[in-house]
């Protein structure tokens, strides 16, 4: 790969002044994906800035109606993070399905999110559970966050500092994975909430993750795996790639789903 | 014997462990000669086109740049090419057509990867920033990917092969099979496509090649499988230097698979170049993604395959065409993979009068296509057993029944295919796999898998492979280049401690650990007090390296010879220090004794009395205990067996795991179980590689190859095997009767065998006569779909 | 080039990269620790695995100047003298290697599964948390014997 100039800084301020400075540079967290894309030459900013010294950028707190995780929280700390186990199941099973262990005890929350990969699993979390994005200027929700492949809200320089996730009644998440790169294939992220009203998030399939709102309304009316079996999911707008047709996908978010609803809780 | 615990037969623990466990191994990668330089290739971005023009000039002026060359350079020094060392005559009588190959890109380039220029930098990173700064003006020409498309295709790849045929090549009695078909009660017919896979050994191919200016000689390092081939090819085709000029030096290597059989441009270029940059070394180590692109890929056969069966069900004939990828170029042993390691193993463990095979092996702008862990055989036994099996489905037989019907059960057994089987039990390797499996219980199981959302099925294979590669005059008149026997030199030393000189390669297989238990139990000397030499040729004369499951059959009975030969001259040194006739000395468990006294003589006595000369006669007895000795193989040798797999299929998804697989295998005697169970485990994980995760795709219209990372290519992973308790191995044994240990190879057995055990299984499941490998999520739930729709 | 510190395997080393140097680079090439090795480039075969402050990561996808003061341990680091760590025993106790290749970073990898999962580690777990290390020989039959073994001697 080529040479850069390596910046670590200690506060999100500096963090923002440095990739100012940068002719084009790239904020980094875990670098899982940016090193590889880097390797492959895919990618040569002129500055990296490498965000985990800073102070006070990672961690998780759990109120009565939310998750907070610090934007530079690994996927391991959520995996293994009791106190969100107890209070959003799904999301902690899920923080355990992300890449394999190396991966885990690497790749962060905040990384994972303002990468925006298609097939990433956090996304499908973000709109499942309605999360909101912090960042260093503002908070942005998760509807509107997700705005296209790789591509965000997010302004340049912008840093997300913080996800947060209100604590539905009920939760599931199914992946599909893409049995090679272990990223979903398709995967699903579905919550419920006090009053009923139900989320889907959807990942993998489509160039963007998105909420599948055909199955949100059937379900918030019904919860249950009947109410969706006949929710036809069109295959229209999805990906097909040699892994997975659209087809093959518009069939597994309904599987999937599915799954979901009975495995909720 | 001084410890039955490491001779012959016994589970012994690897010698070469050690260095491995604590990261002491000795890779090619590891090693770093003075003043090194590195090498990076760039490489066509093309799958067809013209060089119009290349540009080096801002590159060469680059930091760090030391060299770079192209093709001109190369053939401006009068650097040979490429070369296919087995020749093919079609069946017209006609020579293949075998196109160029030059180590660097003269003109045009044939695949996405082929090898345009090298830059030779300080660094790494220097000679890719300055391969980027080169700049090459290409004319793009129609390409083909498709093998069952080549003979029809605008694109030519070659000048010598107008419709991209290599050769177009038969073995077998047309007429009479024609005649078994027009009488046949039951004709199965099948379309088989046989997926290109990636051989990916762990460790990539690396090299460092140095010319001595003061000795006028070439070291090569380099990740080889046979490094005594290597110097031959280099020394006698591309004339890089007289072989005593050149040392080519293997040394530990991460894994072959086929893929490091061969002679790669890479590895010619930086030992040529080396002498052009002033004699610095010169390092390459390929990336992963190199070595999808440009290692030789395996199989890539599409096949039309038919089976003649008569009234009483047993199989009169079979008839096979294939068209077989060659890829953009013929690599060193391409030509006999889809011949004479495919054709000559149709007959399968079914004793079928009549067979006829022709092929048609065609050029692609693909990657080359060489042998691959079974090379043929895998091919072979995949069409004979999808046909075995789905010919019992249609004739309402059970499975196992009707391989037993057909089996043959006389030995020796001519196959019409060249092949003469010299010894096996097939039904007894059937009956110990139906039994281990509990075939009989499955409809049990298929319910059980039935209530948890799964379709379960089960699938047999019944296979027979030809290792321990071969018998040289055979191979010889059938278009072979080389002999391939195998060599050993055995050195004692004088206080009895025994050096083994070999030609073959370990590069997994644990030859220092079983050539030493053969050593042990001769010698009657411990394994830790034998040590093998391999790899150098230097230190070994001559050797022709491993692959095709030969180091047991060829390397060890060659070892086996020359142990001979030593305890020999041994027995005529304790007869002379022990004052008896040769004919009265025994050698026992590492003593020499004479008949009828209570004379003895320790093996390690005897050594040092060999080397001291002080009690024979020096003129009548030379000093020493050094013998060495060839081997060439009376035949091949005929491991076979029976493995059965039980796949469960997820209903919802396509989603297909092996449940339960069971490898029943005839090796004949087994030197170490231990690695013998463990090469039948990295087989058949291969093997379920191959039909439910692996298959490189390249893009029709690009040329691009689209699995070109381990991203998109989906290699077995720890938990795509089945678990540790529905993972059995048996074995039976029909010892061979062609070498003294009475063994036959195991090293491709699984590769071979698990491919149509697992698509057996997984038809069977789903109920569908044909199914594409991979058997990936998406191609069993579209499979699943189509009846769906077909039933509707 | 930058100034870089570190300890490894109990060792304090330093040297000069460039920002792009990898961790794996700095091992192999910079301190010639050459049992931590590389078999892909993305991210994907753990033949680089070390432990970096106790913690089991791909050195191929870290940057060496991001391990400024930190604790790395790689395979070399394992035994005690000639006493090897009950991991690596294990595996050649179970024969869970053939050709070596990708044995340091699945023994790295093993040693934090057991660490993270206790002695009585699933064949499941073991398994699923094995996926970012690929093998090609031994069909990872013997790898897992090897890992449960190892595990109840750790």
């Amino acid at each position: 790969m080529e040479n850069f100039n390596y910046h670590r800084p200690a506060t999100t301020a500096a963090a923002v002044a440095m990739l100012k400075k940068a002719k084009d540079g790239k904020y980094m967290a875990g670098g899982h994906t940016l090193l590889p894309t880097m390797k492959q030459g895919l990618a040569a900013p002129t500055d990296i800035v490498d965000l985990t010294a800073i102070k006070d950028f990672s961690g998780i707190k759990v109120s009565k109606t939310a998750v907070s995780i610090k934007a530079g929280t690994t996927h391991m700390e959520v995996a293994t993070s009791k106190d969100i186990k107890k209070v959003i199941p799904a999301l902690w099973e899920m923080a355990g399905k992300i890449g394999g262990v190396h991966v885990r005890n690497k790749g962060t929350i905040g990384g994972s999110i303002a990468n925006a990969d298609p097939a990433a699993d956090y996304p499908s979390a973000c709109l499942g559970l309605g999360a909101t994005i912090e960042t260093n200027k503002r908070k942005i929700e998760a509807d509107k966050f997700f705005t296209g492949m790789f591509e965000t809200a997010l302004k340049d320089g912008e840093i997300i500092t913080a996800v947060h996730f209100p604590i539905p009644k009920k939760s599931a998440h199914q992946k599909f994975p893409n049995p090679a790169s272990r990223y979903a294939l398709t995967g699903v992220f579905m919550s419920q909430d006090a009053k009923g009203k139900v989320r889907v998030g959807v990942t993998g399939a489509a160039a963007s993750a998105f909420r599948a709102t055909d199955l949100e309304a059937a379900l918030s009316k019904d919860f249950s795996a009947k109410a969706i079996a006949g929710v036809k999911i069109k295959p229209n707008g999805l990906l097909t790639d040699m892994h997975a047709t659209a087809a093959y996908r518009a069939h597994l978010i309904s599987v999937l789903a599915g799954r979901a609803v009975a495995a909720a809780k | 014997m001084a410890d039955t615990n490491t001779g012959v037969g016994a589970s012994v623990r690897r010698k070469e462990d050690l260095r491995f466990i604590t990261g002491k191994g000795n890779y090619t990668d590891d090693i770093n000669l003075k003043d090194q330089t590195y090498a990076y290739f760039l490489r066509s971005p093309h799958a067809h086109a013209t060089i119009k023009s290349i540009n080096t000039a801002k590159a060469k002026k680059m930091p760090g740049v030391v060299g770079i060359f192209v093709g001109e350079d190369v053939a401006k020094d009068k650097l040979g090419g490429l070369i296919c060392g087995w020749g093919i005559t079609s069946k017209d009588g006609s020579g293949m057509k075998a196109g160029p190959h030059p180590v660097l890109a003269q003109g045009k380039v044939r695949y996405v990867g082929d090898h345009v220029a090298v830059v030779i930098a300080e660094t790494k990173e220097q000679a890719k920033s300055a391969a980027q700064a080169i700049v090459v003006s290409y004319g793009v020409l129609p390409h083909v990917i498709d093998a069952a498309k080549a003979m029809k295709s605008k694109a030519q790849v070659h000048e010598v092969a107008s419709d991209n045929r290599v050769f177009n090549w038969s073995l077998g009695n047309e007429e009479a099979t024609n005649a078994a078909f027009k009488n046949a009660a039951h004709v199965t017919s099948m379309d088989i496509v046989n997926n290109r896979l990636v051989p990916n050994a762990m460790e990539t191919r690396a090299a460092i090649g140095s010319y001595e200016n003061g000795t006028e000689s070439y070291t090569l390092y380099t990740t080889s499988q046979n490094p005594h081939v290597a110097r031959l090819v280099i020394s006698a085709f591309h004339g890089l230097a007289p072989e005593h000029k050149l040392r080519v030096i293997a040394p530990d290597v991460g894994g072959g698979f086929g893929s490091k059989i061969f002679i790669y441009a890479e590895e010619v270029v930086c030992a040529w170049a080396s002498k052009h940059i002033g004699g610095r070394p010169i390092k390459w180590t390929g990336d992963r993604s190199e070595a999808f692109l440009a290692d030789a890929h395996g199989r890539d056969h599409v096949t039309k395959a038919e089976m003649a069966i008569d009234a009483s069900g047993k199989i009169t004939g079979m008839r096979v065409h294939t068209i077989a990828a060659m890829g953009a170029y013929l690599s060193t042993f391409s030509a006999a993979v889809p011949t004479y390691l495919y054709g000559t193993l149709l007959s399968g463990q079914y004793n079928i009068p009549n067979i006829y095979v022709e092929v048609d092996a065609v050029y692609t702008n693909t990657a080359p296509v060489d042998a691959y862990r079974g090379a043929g055989r895998p091919e072979a036994t995949y069409v004979v057993e999808r046909l075995v099996e789905t010919a019992a489905r249609e004739l309402k037989q059970d499975p196992a029944e009707f391989r037993r019907k057909n089996f043959v059960t006389s030995f020796p057994h001519q196959t019409p295919v060249i092949m003469c089987y010299d010894t096996g039990d097939y039904a007894a390797a059937l009956d110990k796999a139906l039994e281990m499996s509990d075939y009989k219980n499955f409809s049990k199981r298929k319910a059980e898998s039935a209530k948890n959302g799964k379709l379960r099925g089960v699938g047999f294979s019944a296979y027979i492979e030809a290792c321990g590669i071969a018998p040289s005059a055979a191979v010889g008149s059938l278009g072979a280049g080389v002999g391939l026997w195998e060599s050993a030199e055995v050195r004692v030393n004088p206080i009895g401690t025994v050096e083994i000189l070999t030609g073959s390669h370990s590069h997994g297989q644990g030859h220092e650990t079983t050539f030493a238990q053969l050593v042990s139990t001769k010698l009657g000397v411990d394994i830790n007090s034998v040590s093998i030499v391999h790899g150098d040729t230097d230190k070994v004369q001559m050797g022709m390296g491993t692959y095709g499951s030969r180091s047991g059959a060829v390397g060890m009975h060659a070892i086996s010879k020359a142990l001979d030969k030593i305890e020999a001259k041994a027995k005529r040194v304790a007869a002379a220090c022990m004052e008896s006739s040769v004919d009265d000395i025994e050698f026992k468990d590492g003593t020499f004794t004479v008949k009828g006294t209570d004379k003895k003589m320790a093996f390690g006595e005897v050594a040092l009395q060999a080397y001291l000369g002080h009690k024979f006669n020096t003129s009548e007895i030379e000093i020493g205990l050094k013998e060495s000795a060839f081997h060439d193989p009376a035949n091949f040798v005929f491991p076979a067996g029976v493995h059965i797999c039980e796949v469960e299929v997820d209903m919802d998804t396509g989603l297909t795991k092996v449940a339960d697989y069971t490898a029943v295998d005839d090796f004949g005697n087994l030197i170490n179980p231990m690695i013998v169970e463990g090469q039948v485990q990295g087989g058949v994980a291969q093997g379920i590689g191959q039909a439910l995760l692996e298959g490189a795709i390249y893009d029709e219209d690009s040329g691009q190859l689209l699995t070109g990372s381990f991203m998109d290519y989906n290699m077995p992973r720890a938990a795509n095997m089945p678990h540790i308790e529905n993972f059995r191995l048996g074995f039976t044994c029909t010892p061979c009767p062609t070498n003294p240990m009475g063994i036959k190879g195991c090293g491709e057995a699984g590769a071979i065998a698990a491919p149509p055990a697992v698509m057996n299984a997984i038809t069977d499941a789903i109920g569908v006569r044909d199914l594409p490998m991979p058997a990936t999520p998406l191609t069993v739930w579209t499979a699943m779909q189509s009846m769906k729709k077909a039933a509707e | 080039m930058s100034a870089v510190k570190m300890k490894i395997n109990g060792k304090a080393v330093s040297g000069e990269v460039e920002s792009r140097t990898l961790l794996v680079e700095f091992i192999r090439e910079h301190q010639g620790l050459t049992g931590t090795h590389v078999g892909c480039d993305t991210s994907q075969c753990g033949a680089c695995v070390v432990h970096v402050n106790g913690k089991a990561i791909k050195s191929c996808t870290t940057l060496a100047v991001a391990c400024e003061g930190a604790d790395v341990t790689t395979i070399e680091g394992l035994a005690k003298g000639t006493d090897l760590h009950a991991m690596q025993a294990a595996f050649k106790e179970h024969h869970g290697l053939q050709c070596g290749f990708c044995t340091p970073g699945m023994i790295m990898s093993a040693i934090d599964i057991v660490k993270r999962n206790g002695k009585n580690v699933s064949e499941d777990v073991i398994r699923r948390e094995l996926s970012g290390n690929i093998c090609r020989c031994t069909g990872y039959h013997n790898i897992v014997k090897a890992v449960q073994a190892g595990a109840q001697n750790m």
